[in-house]
C-alpha cells in the first residue's frame, strides 16, 4: 500500500487521540510552565498570576552564575569522560559476534533504566566507610583504615558518568555498527595496525557522530537531579537540583519555572546543533 | 594476541565499573542484621520478603506497578495510531506530533516534571494518583513511538499492497497484516515504557510525591532518614526486573535492530 495524502476528514481520525493527548498534556503544561515563570511567588500557595520579570532578573546574581557555571562544567566533564570510554568500547563491541552484542545490550539497557535513586544509593554504598570500596583497599594493604569517599566532587562525577555511560554507548551504537567495514579493510590492507586504523580511519570518519554524541550526553548530564544531592555537597548542586529545590522545598514555583525555561533554551540550542551536525554528516 | 587480551581487559574494566555498585548493593541486601556492611555479615533473604510483607513497602510496590502498567498502556495507545498514521499517510505537518512525542524524552526530565507540576496545580488536580499515570504516559510515549516507527518502517509495503489488491480494505489490512507484523515492536515499546516508569522518580515526585509513595520515592525518602536493608533488596529487585524484561525482548525480538543496528529502511 503506497502512502497517500489524507483524502477526507475521516482519514485523520487516527491522529485525533494522540494529537489531543499530546496537546492537552504536553503543550499545555509546557506553556503553563512558561506562563508561571512570569508569575509572582505566593508562599502560601503555588503562585499569584502576574506579569513580572523578577524571576529572570535573579539570573543575574552571583550565586546563580556560579551554579550555572558549575552545571555546565560538570556536564562537559561527564560528556568527555563518557565518550572517551564509550567510543573505543562501542567500536570493539560492534566487531563482536551477535550473541555477545545482545548480551551486552541487555546489560546496558538494564543499567540505563535504573532509577537515579538506585544509582545514587548504590554509589553511596560503594563509597561509604562501612561497606565501601576502601574496605577492599584495606584488605589488600593499600590503606590503613576505611574512609568515606563522599560527599565529594569525585563521587558526583563518578555517579554521573555511571548514569550516562550506557546512554553514550547506546547513542554511539547505531553509527558504529553500520560503519562501512571496507573502510577498515582498506586501512588494514595498506598496512595499518588495528589501533592505528582505529585512530586514523574510524575516529576521523565519525568525527561528526562524536560531536553529536558529546552534545547529547551533555544534555543528558544536565538533567541529573539526584546524584549531586546524594553524592555531593550543596556547592555541587546543579541547575536541575536547584530547580527541584526552588519548586518543591522553597515553594517558589515561578523562579523554578524561570530556571527551567532557561534550561530548555540551552538544551534546545544544543539539540538543534546536533541536528545540524547530523545533517552535515548525511550530506557528505 | 595482545589485541585480544587488551580488548578483554578493556571489556572487563567496563563490566566491573557497571557491575561494582550493583554487586555491593546485592551484598548488603543479604546482611543478617540491619547493618550497612560489605562483605555481608551472615546471610538472610528476609529483606527481600520485606518488600512484600512490610505494609509500607508493599503499598509502594503496588503504586509503582499500577502506575507502570497503566501509563505504559496509555503511552502505547497514543503512539500506535500516531505511528500508523505517519506511516500510512503523506501529511508532513503531522510530523509536528512526532516531534512532540520525542521532546519530553530529550529535554532534561526536571523540565517535563515541572511542566506537569505547574499544569496539575493550575487545574486543581495536584496530588491525584491518575495525574501521575497520564504524566508518565506522556513522558514515556517516546519509547513506543520509536519502536513502533521502526516496526512500521520494516514492513514490506508490497505485502500490504498484495492484501489491498485482493480486495482487503484498510481495516482488514490493519488487522490481518499490519498488526501481526508490528506486534513484537508494540510489545517491546510497552516493555521499555513499563520498566522506565517503574524506575522513574522526578515526574512521579512532582505530581504525586506529597500524597503517594512509589518505590523510587520510598527509597529516596528512606535514604534521607538513614539506611534500611530493604532499600538494597528493592534495588536488586529492580535490576532483576529490568534484566528479565530486556532479556525477554532480546530472546523474542531483535534487540540489536531496536537499538538501531539496521538502517530504518530495513536493510
Amino acid at each position: 500500500m503506497r502512502r497517500e495524502a489524507p483524502k477526507s476528514v475521516a482519514d485523520y481520525t487516527p491522529l485525533f487521540f494522540p494529537a489531543l493527548m499530546l496537546i492537552v498534556f504536553f503543550v499545555v503544561p509546557f506553556s503553563t510552565m512558561i506562563a508561571v515563570s512570569f508569575f509572582k511567588r505566593n508562599p502560601a500557595g503555588f503562585y499569584t498570576p502576574d506579569f513580572v520579570f523578577d524571576n529572570y532578573a535573579r539570573f543575574l546574581s552571583m550565586f546563580f552564575g556560579g551554579v550555572l557555571g558549575f552545571s555546565l562544567m560538570l556536564a562537559v566533564l561527564v560528556a568527555i569522560c563518557c565518550v572517551a570510554i564509550a567510543f573505543p568500547f562501542t567500536y570493539l563491541l560492534t566487531r563482536r559476534p551477535r550473541r555477545v552484542q545482545t548480551l551486552w545490550l541487555v546489560g546496558l539497557l538494564s543499567v540505563l533504566s535504573l532509577s537515579e535513586v538506585i544509582i545514587g544509593f548504590a554509589w553511596s554504598t560503594l563509597f561509604s566507610r562501612t561497606a565501601g570500596i576502601t574496605n577492599l583497599f584495606v584488605a589488600i594493604g593499600l590503606m590503613d583504615k576505611p574512609v568515606a569517599l563522599l560527599p565529594t566532587f569525585g563521587a558526583v562525577l563518578t555517579g554521573m558518568v555511571y548514569q550516562a555511560l550506557p546512554y553514550t554507548i547506546l547513542v554511539l551504537y547505531p553509527a558504529l555498527v553500520r560503519l562501512d567495514p571496507t573502510l577498515l579493510e582498506a586501512a588494514r590492507t595498506l598496512g595499518a595496525s588495528p589501533v592505528r586504523a582505529f585512530f586514523n580511519v574510524v575516529a576521523p570518519a565519525l568525527r561528526n557522530t562524536i560531536v553529536a554524541t558529546l552534545i547529547m550526553v551533555f544534555v543528558f548530564a544536565l538533567g541529573s537531579y539526584l546524584l549531586p544531592q546524594i553524592l555531593g555537597r550543596p556547592q555541587h548542586w546543579t541547575l536541575s537540583v536547584l530547580i527541584t529545590d526552588q519548586a518543591i522545598y522553597q515553594s517558589n514555583m515561578p523562579f523554578g519555572a524561570a530556571m527551567a525555561v532557561f534550561l530548555v533554551l540551552i538544551s534546545l540550542a544544543l539539540v538543534g546543533m546536533t541536528l545540524l551536525v547530523g545533517r552535515k554528516e548525511n550530506a557528505l | 594476541m595482545t589485541e585480544t587480551w587488551l580488548r578483554r581487559f578493556y571489556f572487563g574494566l567496563v563490566a566491573l565499573f557497571l557491575a561494582a555498585p550493583l554487586i555491593v548493593v546485592a551484598g548488603v541486601s543479604v546482611n543478617e542484621k540491619q547493618d550497612l556492611a560489605f562483605p555481608p555479615v551472615g546471610f538472610s533473604l528476609a529483606w527481600y520478603g520485606q518488600i512484600f510483607t512490610d505494609p509500607e513497602w508493599r503499598l509502594a510496590l503496588i503504586h509503582s506497578v499500577t502506575l507502570a502498567v497503566c501509563s505504559a498502556a496509555i503511552a502505547v495507545a497514543i503512539a500506535l495510531p500516531l505511528a500508523w498514521f505517519l506511516w500510512r499517510r503523506i501529511a508532513p505537518w503531522a510530523n509536528i506530533f512526532q516531534v512532540l512525542g520525542l521532546a519530553p524524552f530529550i529535554l532534561p526530565p526536571v523540565i517535563t516534571a515541572l511542566g506537569f507540576l505547574s499544569f496539575w496545580a493550575t487545574v486543581g488536580l495536584f496530588g491525584q494518583f491518575f495525574t501521575a499515570i497520564i504524566s508518565h504516559a506522556i513522558f514515556f510515549v517516546t519509547l513506543p513511538l520509536v519502536t513502533l516507527s521502526l516496526g512500521f518502517a520494516s514492513i514490506d509495503r508490497s505485502l500490504v499492497e498484495a492484501a489491498a489488491t485482493m480486495g482487503a480494505d484498510d481495516r482488514t489490512v490493519l488487522k490481518t497484516v499490519v498488526l501481526p507484523l508490528i506486534l513484537p515492536y508494540l510489545v517491546s515499546g510497552y516493555a521499555f515504557a513499563f520498566v522506565l516508569s517503574l524506575n522513574e522518580y522526578i515526574v512521579a515526585y512532582m505530581t504525586i510525591g506529597f500524597t503517594t509513595e512509589t518505590l523510587p520515592i520510598k527509597i529516596f525518602n528512606a535514604l534521607r532518614y538513614g539506611y534500611t536493608p530493604t532499600m538494597a533488596s528493592v534495588s536488586v529487585f529492580f535490576v532483576a526486573v529490568a534484566a528479565l524484561v530486556f532479556g525477554a525482548i532480546a530472546r523474542f525480538g531483535d534487540i540489536r535492530r531496536l537499538l538501531g543496528a539496521m538502517s530504518s529502511d530495513g536493510n
